[in-house]
């Protein structure tokens, strides 16, 4: 087949079904043992999927929810859909009934396959107020047995139908296939939204294939590489990664047994090629450290020593940079003593390309794997731009840009520092918001990324904040809470920080512990907690965080233009910011505008020099009931450094 | 959803049954039974005889008086063994496994019973050992799955907080494929969301695998939502029988709950 008849999802699977009908394309973790399938038995799969679905009314040009976990047959379904020229809409697993009930409504959509009971239950509640949901067609029967509505039916009956359709109708599927165009919608995915209601981005065949294929070629991805996914379906990373470049390359898709086991499972595939967002990491190593932390002296005193000639020399070598050789000797028995067992323990041993996107990763912890030997690049795009904008060059990475413009895009920075992009691999249009569309895609075709950045003197683009957010001091300085932010947060204690500045006199913060390492910290000095509230006003806690804040403020006095941005106040909330509560988007960034309204109470506090504030809270739990949390905030001041002794300080 | 279970006839029916420790009378003529594919719960305050009541279904005590009938059998003096042979698992108040060992292996100890090849095949790993162990593993792999404890397989117990440890022995029990269920304070010692878990586990066993369940339980809340019927003691005597409805309503109940001025 030539290169140019492959300009689709479909025909990219008959290619790979036809050329290696042999070779692993998805495997999955059932009951204890890894099931494979090959590209040819995929193929089948697909094509009783999509007959099936023909066969219950599924048209051209409907759209198809795809909910649950990252399942092969969930995503069977999303090439189904696009074999009969319909637009699968994944959605976020852990969406509540009322979020999955705007996006039904809003794509108007009459079919849903879901994994299990749990999306089901959600489904059905939705249907009572979107009759226009005619089918919810499961994966995992458990638990359903006793649903007798006549809407609700599993995938396995929907294949059986399909592989009758075929057998009488053989060439029923190639037809439909044949029709459709690089130019369709291959898929809808809604934006989290950290403003307004979530909209639907249309992405064509076209767009996701330039953008796998330029990632591809890129980073040499082929058929051998592997992947472990386990980031939601509706997040673009997912699409891209999982599911456009393993149709592209051909490479196999593994799907871990459930969300806990991915760290079990990682290590039992050993993927080639992996992704996660920069808490992922963050979360590994905490898990490191505190079994370091545990562990016998000689061994402790061995990870502490090898680690200090890993950050010394190990990017160096992984760079080819020239490194003295006795740095290279240590480093290769470390290497044979702590690095090459710790990415055998993290399931990273051969790992050859690792990407994190998402939100900043802290200096410490991207130069912690770079160092053991694991391969972390950045990338930078969105959901519109087919999460293919900017990509880091092996050997050419710096911690605080995100690479230079990926093959086939083009990226500017307008007048107002906001960075603009133009390329084949962008988004069609907001679904039914024409209005929307014009605003982000101006007269010349370029997209407005609402993110503030500039090239630096190598050509590799460094983003800062997010445009909107960028403000300014009482005093004129800039400020970029983000930025502020993130310092904060690459502290292991700190799990999450809300800072507030835009137009006052000094920058203040909510701050959020990590109830893991912060809980373990308070366990090895004995002090005795019930739970996150208590913990977090512990005075100790508090000398804890303080320490943290002011470090960040040292760091902060070093940059001239960022001096004013120290933190002078801050307080530890009493509640984790939750997604269940709308203070997190699904993707875990801080509603900014949000959260300062709902706890205005707190913020009036922190600028008026109270010493602690009464708060009390509505939380919402998973099954979707209601508490209270209420506590005394305790308010404290940080040391602060002037621009100038800031060296000595640090 | 619209549980389509049946119940079916009496599996177990106890008539009379009397225990005594010496002085201690923990049961005094109490009389009830159990039917098939119900959740039958026992209830009461402290040293009520709950317990007690367990043991002698699966023969750790033998009662002075009364009669234990067992899928229409009369039961003499049955020992633990026995029970378990004849269908009847259980778990305990103060969970019951090796904390040394790993979740699957506790599990896999639940298969004991069904274990056929004898100890020098599995020592030499004889063809016939290896796939009797496959069988039973993918057996294990069911309970797993169904408890959703996959991530912990090869964790030692002793390192599992007390909720998961719950839950594996609850697994160790379903890997026997019990006819009869008997589960002892499954949700003490439980937060709010993990309780909530364990009722839908207790239900999805009995409606999955139409599985008897007899137990015990404290939480009130819990008992009347997921049992078919309830039986109350109150110091080794029977003081209310019916369904949860009856028993809310029930004089005697309420008294030994909250006490009555004399």
């Amino acid at each position: 087949m030539s290169e140019g008849s492959l300009d689709t999802f479909p025909r990219l699977l008959l290619q790979h079904a036809a050329v290696r009908p042999q070779h692993p394309a998805i495997r999955e973790k059932d009951l204890g043992i890894w099931q494979t399938w090959n590209w040819s038995q995929v193929s089948a799969e697909v094509r009783a999927l999509a007959c099936g679905l023909a066969e219950l009314g599924f048209r051209r040009g409907d759209s198809l929810a795809i909910i649950g976990d990252n399942r092969p047959r969930l995503y069977w379904a999303m090439t189904a859909a696009q074999c009969l020229g319909g637009i699968p809409v994944p959605m976020y697993q852990d969406a509540v009934a009322l979020e999955l009930e705007y996006v039904l409504q809003d794509a108007g959509i009459r079919f849903a396959i879901v994994e299990d009971q749990e999306q089901v239950d959600k489904l059905i509640e939705c249907r009572e107020r979107s009759p226009g949901l005619e089918h919810i067609l499961y994966d995992d029967p458990r638990g359903l047995r006793h649903y007798t509505q006549a809407f609700v039916g599993s995938l396995d009956a929907v294949q059986e139908l399909g592989r009758g359709r075929n057998d009488s109708q053989p060439d029923f599927l190639d037809l439909e296939i044949a029709e459709g165009k690089p130019g369709d919608v291959a898929i809808m995915l809604y934006t989290s939204g950290t403003t307004g209601k979530p909209k639907g981005v249309c992405i064509t065949h076209d767009a996701l294939i330039n953008a796998a294929r330029g990632g591809c070629g890129f980073d040499k991805l082929t058929a051998d590489d592997e992947i472990l996914s386990y980031l939601p379906m509706a997040w673009v990373g997912d699409n891209l990664f999982s599911y456009a470049q393993s149709l592209m390359a051909g490479f196999t898709v593994n799907c871990p047994e459930s969300g806990e086991t991915v760290t079990t499972d990682m290590r039992e595939i050993g993927p080639t090629y992996y992704f996660a967002p920069p808490r992922v990491f963050e979360n590994l190593l905490t898990q490191v450290m505190i079994r370091i932390e545990d562990a016998g002296a000689i061994k402790r005193g061995m990870f502490h020593y090898f680690m200090d000639v890993a950050r010394r020399c190990g990017a160096e070598v992984l760079d080819g940079k020239p490194v003295a050789t006795g740095d290279r000797i240590l480093y290769t028995l470390g290497n044979v003593l702590v690095y090459g067992p710790l990415r055998n323990v993290l399931g990273m041993s051969r790992v050859r390309v690792a990407y994190t996107a998402g939100a900043a990763i802290g200096p410490d912890l991207f130069r912690f794997y770079r160092s053991i030997g694991i391969n972390l690049k950045q990338l930078y795009g969105s959901t519109e731009t087919c999460a293919y904008v900017c990509l880091q060059q092996d050997g050419k990475i710096k911690l605080d840009t995100v690479g230079i413009p990926a093959p086939g895009v083009e990226v500017k920075i307008a007048e107002s520092g906001e960075v603009l992009v133009k390329s084949g691999a962008m988004f069609k249009e907001y679904y039914k918001r024409p209005d929307a569309t014009a605003e982000t895609i101006d007269a010349q075709g370029y997209f407005h990324t609402g993110d503030a950045g500039f090239f630096d003197l190598d050509g590799q683009l460094k983003i800062i904040d997010r445009a909107k957010d960028v403000g300014k001091l009482a005093n004129g300085a800039i400020y970029a809470p983000n930025y502020i932010e993130n310092k904060l947060k690459f502290f292991s204690h700190i799990r999450e920080a809300v800072a507030f500045g835009d137009r006052r006199d000094m920058v203040c913060a909510f701050i959020n512990i990590d109830i893991g390492a912060v809980g373990n910290w308070a366990e090895r000095r004995n002090i005795p907690y019930s739970g996150y509230t208590d913990l977090a006003q512990k005075p100790e806690v508090y000398a804890l965080v303080r320490e943290c804040v002011e470090k960040a403020n040292a760091e902060l006095a070093l940059d001239p233009a960022l001096c004013d941005s120290q933190v002078h106040r801050f307080l530890i909330l009493h509640k984790e910011l939750d997604p269940d509560d709308d203070e997190l988007t699904r993707t875990r960034k801080v509603r900014r505008g949000f959260v300062a309204e709902k706890y205005n109470v707190l913020i009036d506090a922190l600028y008026s020099g109270k010493a602690s504030q009464f708060i009390e809270t509505q939380v919402k739990f998973e099954d979707g009931r209601t508490g209270k949390v209420s506590a005394e905030l305790r308010i404290e001041e940080v040391k602060t450094f002037p621009a100038a002794t800031a060296k000595k300080a640090a | 959803m619209g549980g389509g279970k049946t119940i079916g006839d009496v599996v177990l029916d106890l008539q009379g049954i009397s225990l005594s420790f010496g002085g201690v009378r923990a049961l005094q003529d109490v009389t009830f039974d159990v039917r098939e594919h119900e959740v039958r719960a026992i209830i009461g305050p402290n040293g009520a005889g709950k317990s007690s009541m367990l043991n002698v279904i699966n023969g750790v005590y033998h009662p002075q008086q009364g009669t234990v009938s067992y899928l229409g059998a009369k039961r003499h003096d049955v020992n633990t063994h026995e029970a378990a042979v004849q269908g009847i698992a259980r778990t305990f108040q103060n969970i019951a496994l090796f904390k040394g060992m790993s979740v699957l292996d506790n599990i896999m100890t639940g298969r004991n019973l069904r274990m056929k090849s004898g100890l020098l095949a599995q020592a030499f790993r004889l063809p016939s050992a290896e796939r009797e162990e496959l069988e039973h593993r993918e057996a294990v792999e069911q309970v797993i799955d169904f408890l959703e404890i996959q991530a912990h397989r090869k964790t030692p117990v002793g390192r599992l907080p007390y909720g998961l440890q719950k839950r594996v022995d609850l697994a160790r029990a379903l890997a026997m494929e019990p006819k009869l269920l008997l589960l002892d304070e499954p949700m003490a010692g439980m937060n709010v969301e993990e309780k909530q878990d364990m009722c839908r586990f207790i239900l999805d066993v009995n409606d999955q695998f139409g599985t008897t369940i007899v137990l015990i339980e404290h939480d009130m809340g819990v008992v009347m939502d997921i049992s078919d019927r309830v039986i109350v003691l109150d110091y080794g005597k029977k003081i209310g029988d019916g369904t949860p409805d009856e028993i809310r309503g029930n004089q005697a109940v309420i008294d030994a709950y909250l006490g009555v001025s004399h």
